[in-house]
């Protein structure tokens, strides 16, 4: 990466510009754990950001990103936590001041905060507008009516539809962007020099993240704001900051121009972690898929991935799903009565061969993870259609022989903790469905687990611990390894990878095509992570309303996308290149519908056209 | 809106069935109950106790014996007692009921202020003096028997200390109607409400306090402090407004129970005649009628204090207003 | 803040398993070692087992110590004091001088705490006593435990019809207030012997108590492990079990139950104190322990005519329940913190 492309940034300050409007130096930050020993978690950190400009804190989890942020506010338990180092804040030197200063001159004023889970960060028994007036008011006393007109202008700003109306609404009637939007109207109140923005995309859909961030640049060139953005998206830090942090465990390995950290690391962890990230578009040209580049941790160098060795078998199918209904009833009223019906899955249907890999993407609600668990019948709701597993149909399975079928089609959860017994040590688990299955003796059992623990890079001496004693990462190859204990032919990952952190997931990820390669294992890859399922699949079909609005080879439906919504989703990606940043601005927001219908509610036919081989859209 | 109204109280008064055909169940159905035998005496001659049965109508099916006493508690009203003939029934429940309402809501009053104030203030002070102190306060009195917090009261201000200063003014046991003197009502029902209520002040404080604690940890929380309140707003605006909602739940049970008779054993103490001292007193003499009775009247508070709690509940929070 | 333990997020994982781990620890044993640590639980715990050792060695206090026997009447006994002896019941020095009162405190062997108004020594029946009121109150806590686990689990496992029944059953006992159905129980069952097969309870056993006081509860901790069953059941381990195709009854014996303990578990002592209070009032009102049997509620209720008098008959056992309470209640809170996940969460 000799060549360097010049970036539009020239009108942004650079590093160093005189008075910063933050600037730390050497913050240490410790917590005390339950016996009073003191744990430092932030080690000596310090940075600077200047007016208007914006700086991403980049890091995984553990890496002290979050606790910088809070102990920039004070806002961490001064009984359990100590901060040292120096905080300037436009002048204020934050760690000097008392409680009441911080509340009179800083938090909300200098700079404002907003939050990674704006579902719980509203108060619920307030409505949003006597949440802006409070924030409008404490600051600037106002009579009542002014205040109203300054929180509808506020909620207008951020591009809340029907502002006015909806001023007196809870946080619960709103979606997740839009409480997004009254936590930045809120955070925009007092019209703060400096905005934290502590992952405020990471809990929010594809599109939606695109349209917050797109607010967010916006706002800030209108109200000439800095900006400290906090996140683990390698896409949003190219897509948003002037310059880069990276931090590793508290400490800062590499700081710099965003363009310069992406293009030319210095610190072999950066190097590492952007070798990681998958981008999307990576694979044009790429005939299957690819696994992630091997990393050597010590000098951050990285071997390219190798291909998957192995193709699908694409004689008959081995699942095939056809006409999958899956229908919830609402019920309300005071006698239960049914009211409404969730059309989570409504009419899907696809087939997948020996080996190979089919990915199920769509946003939150879109009924993908439904589909999923409806082909094992332990969706809930009424289900309906077919689904084949070879010669057998599962649907009309009694529930004796159900259970003995699971055997062939196993499931990898998204939240690998909740999904293992915590009374049970990972040996048991382990243990326990091979001999459910009567599929050998007990001495038999133990063997196979402690030779598929080794398979997924464990060690067997572990099959003693209990679940909470492992590592998210280390969990998901626990929940791996217990699916592989009954050789099943189908596995259905449910967002297995998507709450990893970027190169546990790459590893994961890695897993799975290892696996694959070897056993001929199907799988059926759900996830709303377009840039990793462009890696690892044979074949996409994107899910909308309950519905496939299209379905066909990885090469032709992530580069010529036929159906408007898989455009949509495709572009909303913010990709790990700041040579490629696109996101539009001024984009008006979409909410994205619950496929909740009256009772009566026929649902449409549909028919699809093919636009090539094995790549159907559906016609609207 | 009517539609619920109706369907709760259609639920209401199910309930209720319910309970007095348990209670009638208990009393009369159980193996070895023979009420004309306990109407009768102990060692009384068979043929005293068929007498009594035939008299008292038990010699009846069940069913028409529960019918009898339901029609004459609700339409007639004339329902009398086994014990003392001829006291009727409804006279004697309703007389007695200003005693315990006055009694329970006056403890309310107070737990629900102190209980409110011990939990803020303990929250406020978190592992710090004050904490400690109401903390350890609070224990105690969740920790001790109401009779006997009432009988160490009666012993210091009727007994020991009855004649210092500090305690003279106290009237002897007993209840001062509200319409025959104010005054006397109130200085009458001050220490009975002081140990009501004790016991209250301490599992609202505890109960309270923790709530704000785990409220702290919200996100909310979080964002209210970002956005510059100051941290009594915090506290009071924000924490202790999610945390008091299951307080009031809780109140609204306590409340309907006691009026109901559950105060029984303060009543006793402090020799009140209430509803809770007029059961007990049936149920000892076994006053089959009269025990009937005040079941109903003590489920029909249990059962409207759920209710109110339901229709408490979707005023403080919205998030249960959703359709 | 992640809410998850910090992630080694570097590469590589951290999954070859270093020599120098620490020994694998279960939720029981963590649990155990959670106590363990607590200066709140290891004192609290110290002081429960002093006052049931007390208890248990009532009789040795009984015979060597105070050498009566507290369930005889001793009105016309005397005992040495200074040198002198006195008559167990002292002629009145009130009012007109009729009517005896008993001795109060000697704080000597005899009579530590004086003579009950049938000249029985206190302190040897607060001992007794204390015996009766544990072994109710356990008891009861048991049977109360064990029939809201089966209520709880049924409802919550089955579903459907059942836990229709059985919540609306749960509703309706709890619309009746406590003490009238505790009293109302022990009305018909007292001054009666029950005859259930070989099963003969006599009127003045204990068992009528313990099950009178273990049954009004139930529907107290029956809904919360309704709850918590239903929870469970819908929990992504259960699904992930059943995925795996494991057995229903495996399934309910297995995941279910071991995770549904420790709902049990944090209740134990907290009904435990609720019961010694419970046993008290209803001994109070004297529908409780009955006669010979003695325990702290029927002190109670024996020193309420001494209260003006001697009221250290009354505030003896009070003062034992509280601590009693107290000590549970402190005890219970530490195991609530370390066994309920509600608490867990944060720093």
């Amino acid at each position: 990466m000799t060549e360097r492309p010049t970036f539009p940034m020239a009108d942004h300050p650079t590093p160093g510009a005189p008075s910063p409007i933050l600037s730390i130096r050497n913050l240490r930050v410790a917590f005390q754990g339950a016996r009073g020993a003191w744990n430092e978690v932030v080690h000596g950190l310090s940075l600077t950001v200047a007016a208007g400009e914006t700086v991403a804190l980049v890091g995984e989890s553990g890496s002290g990103k979050s606790v910088t942020s809070l102990a920039l506010m004070r806002l961490l338990d001064p009984a359990t936590s100590r901060i040292t180092g120096q905080v300037t804040l436009d002048g204020a030197e934050v760690l000097s001041l008392s409680e009441a200063e911080m509340v009179a001159r800083v938090r909300g004023r200098i700079a404002a905060m907003i939050f990674q889970e704006p579902m719980t960060s509203l108060h619920p028994i307030y409505t949003v507008g006597e949440q802006l007036i409070e924030a409008l008011c404490c600051h600037r006393p106002m009579p009542r009516a002014e205040a109203r007109r300054a929180a509808v202008a506020l909620m207008e700003r951020v591009r809340i539809p029907d502002a006015a109306r909806r001023l007196d609404d809870y946080p619960h009637a709103f979606s997740g962007g839009m409480r997004q939007r009254v936590m930045i109207a809120m955070a925009l109140a007092s019209r703060p020099k400096l905005l934290i923005a502590d992952e405020p995309t990471t809990a929010l859909d594809v599109t939606v993240q695109g349209e917050i961030l797109s607010l967010l640049k916006e706002l800030q060139e209108d109200y000439g704001m800095a900006m400290l953005f906090i996140t683990h998206d390698m896409g949003v830090v190219a897509e948003m900051a002037d310059r880069t942090v990276v931090m590793l465990r508290g400490d800062v390995v590499e700081e710099g121009p965003t363009a310069q950290v992406f293009h030319a690391p210095r610190a072999p962890y950066t190097r590492a972690l952007l070798a990681s990230v998958p981008a999307l578009g990576s694979m044009r040209g790429e005939p299957v898929p690819l696994r992630f580049p091997a990393i050597d941790p010590a000098s951050g160098a990285a071997t390219p991935g190798l291909p998957l060795a192995r193709q699908p078998d694409l004689g008959t199918p081995l699942l095939e799903v056809r006409d999958l209904v899956n229908r919830f009833d609402v019920r309300g009223g005071l006698l239960r009565r049914k009211v409404a019906r969730v059309h989570a899955v409504e009419n899907v249907s696809f087939a997948i061969h020996p080996a190979e890999t089919l990915a199920l993407v769509g946003e939150s609600g879109c009924g993908k993870s439904t589909t999923g668990r409806s082909i094992i019948r332990l969706a809930g709701g009424t289900s309906s259609g077919s689904v084949r597993l070879d010669a057998t149909e599962l649907f009309t399975l009694s529930p004796g022989r159900l259970r003995l079928q699971r055997r062939e089609i196993q499931m990898i959860p998204q939240d690998p903790l909740a999904s293992l017994n915590p009374r049970m040590t990972i040996g048991e688990a382990l243990v326990e469905p091979f001999l459910e299955h009567r599929m050998g003796p007990a001495a038999e059992a133990r063997a196979k687990a402690a030779r598929l623990m080794d398979q997924v890079g464990l060690s067997p001496a572990m099959l003693e611990r209990f679940p909470h004693e492992f590592s998210g990462g280390q969990r998901q190859r626990l929940c791996i390894a217990r699916a592989l204990m009954l050789d099943p032919r189908v596995i259905i990952a449910d967002e297995s990878v998507s709450a990893l952190d970027v190169s546990v997931k790459a590893q994961v990820v890695n897993l799975l095509l290892d696996i694959q390669e070897r056993t001929g294992i199907a799988f059926l890859f759900i996830s709303h992570d377009i840039a990793v399922v462009e890696r690892i699949s044979h074949r996409i079909a994107v899910m909308y309303q309950g519905e496939i609005v299209e379905i066909g080879p990885r090469a032709a439906v992530m580069e010529t996308p036929q159906h408007p919504y898989t455009r949509r989703l495709i572009e909303a990606v913010a990709v790990p290149d700041p040579a490629r940043r696109h996101l539009r601005r001024t984009q008006p927001p979409s909410e994205l519908m619950n496929p909740i219908r009256p009772l009566d509610f026929v649902p449409p036919e549909r028919r699809y056209r093919e636009a090539g081989p094995g790549h159907f859209v559906r016609e609207d | 809106m009517l539609a619920v109204i109706l369907s709760r109280l259609a639920r209401m008064v199910v309930v209720m069935v319910g309970i007095s055909v348990i209670t009638f169940l208990i009393f009369f159905a159980t193996p070895g109950a023979d009420p004309a035998a306990r109407i009768a005496g102990r060692n009384a001659a068979p043929e005293t106790v068929t007498a009594v049965r035939h008299d008292f109508g038990l010699d009846r099916p069940i069913w028409v014996q529960y019918g009898v006493m339901m029609r004459k508690m609700f339409v007639t009203g004339d329902l009398t007692s086994f014990v003392n003939r001829g006291q009727k029934i409804v006279p004697t429940l309703t007389a007695a009921a200003p005693v315990t309402l006055s009694l329970v809501a006056g403890a309310a009053v107070l737990w629900m202020a102190l209980g409110a104030a011990t939990g803020i203030i303990a929250a406020a002070f978190k592992d710090r003096l004050p904490d400690k102190i109401l903390m350890g306060v609070s224990m105690m009195a969740v920790a001790m028997p109401v009779f006997w917090v009432g009988e160490m009261v009666n012993l210091v201000t009727q007994s020991r200390l009855h004649d210092t200063w500090a305690f003279s003014w106290v009237p002897p046991l007993g209840y001062v109607p509200l319409s025959e003197s104010p005054a006397r009502w109130f200085l009458a029902l001050i220490f009975p409400w002081i140990t009501l209520s004790f016991l209250y002040i301490g599992l609202y404080g505890r109960m309270l306090r923790t709530g704000i604690i785990e409220t702290y940890q919200e996100d909310y929380i979080r964002t209210a402090r970002a956005k510059g309140l100051t941290a009594r707003r915090v506290l009071l605006k924000h924490a202790t407004r999610a945390a008091i909602i299951p307080v009031v739940i809780m109140f609204g049970m306590d409340f309907g129970v006691l009026v109901g008779g559950a105060a029984v054993l303060t009543e006793v103490v402090f020799g009140l005649n209430g509803v809770g001292r007029l059961t007990y007193q049936a149920l000892k003499v076994l006053d089959l009628p009269m025990i009937m009775a005040a079941v109903l009247y003590a489920s029909f508070f249990v059962v409207l204090a759920n209710a109110v709690v339901d229709l408490l509940c979707i005023l403080i929070d919205p998030r249960l207003r959703r359709k | 803040m992640t809410t998850d333990q910090p992630e080694t997020g570097s590469m590589p994982p951290a999954d070859a398993a270093g020599g120098a781990l620490p020994p694998p620890a279960g939720p029981w044993r963590r649990a155990l070692q959670g106590l363990a640590s607590s200066r709140t639980a290891v004192l609290s715990g110290l002081g429960l087992v002093l006052i049931v050792l007390a208890t248990v060695l009532a009789p040795v206090y009984a015979k060597h110590v105070a050498q009566t026997d507290p369930f005889r009447s001793g009105l016309s006994a005397k005992i040495m004091i200074d040198g002198k002896r006195s008559p167990v019941m002292e002629r009145s020095t009130e009012g007109l001088g009729l009517g005896v009162t008993p001795i109060g405190p000697t704080w000597g062997p005899k009579y530590f705490l004086g003579a009950d108004t049938q000249g029985r020594d206190v302190a040897a029946r607060l001992l007794y006593g204390g015996q009766n009121s544990l072994v109710i109150a356990g008891a009861a806590t048991l049977l109360c435990l064990v029939c809201a686990a089966v209520i709880g689990i049924v409802a919550g496992y089955a579903g459907g019809r059942v836990d229709t029944v059985l919540s609306n059953l749960i509703d309706m006992i709890w619309a009746f207030p406590v003490y009238l159905l505790a009293i109302s129980l022990s009305i018909v069952m007292l001054g009666k012997t029950f005859e259930i097969g070989p099963i003969h309870i006599s009127s003045s056993s204990l068992v009528v108590p313990i099950i009178i006081i273990g049954l009004v509860y139930v529907p107290y901790v029956a809904r919360p492990v309704r709850g918590r069953v239903i929870a469970i059941t819908n929990s992504d381990f259960v699904l992930a079990a059943r995925g795996l195709g494991i057995r229903p009854s495996r399934i309910l014996w297995r995941h279910i139950l071991p995770n549904v303990a420790t709902t049990l578990i944090v209740f134990a002592p907290m009904l435990m104190a609720l019961n010694i209070v419970t046993e008290s009032s209803l001994s109070f009102l004297s529908v409780g322990v009955q006669a010979p049997n003695a325990s702290w509620g029927t002190i109670l209720q024996d020193g309420q005519a001494l209260l003006y008098s001697r009221p250290v008959v009354s505030m003896a056992p009070g003062i034992a329940i509280m601590v009693t309470v107290m000590l549970l209640n402190l005890f219970g809170d530490v195991l609530r913190d370390i066994l309920d996940p509600k608490s867990v969460r944060g720093r």
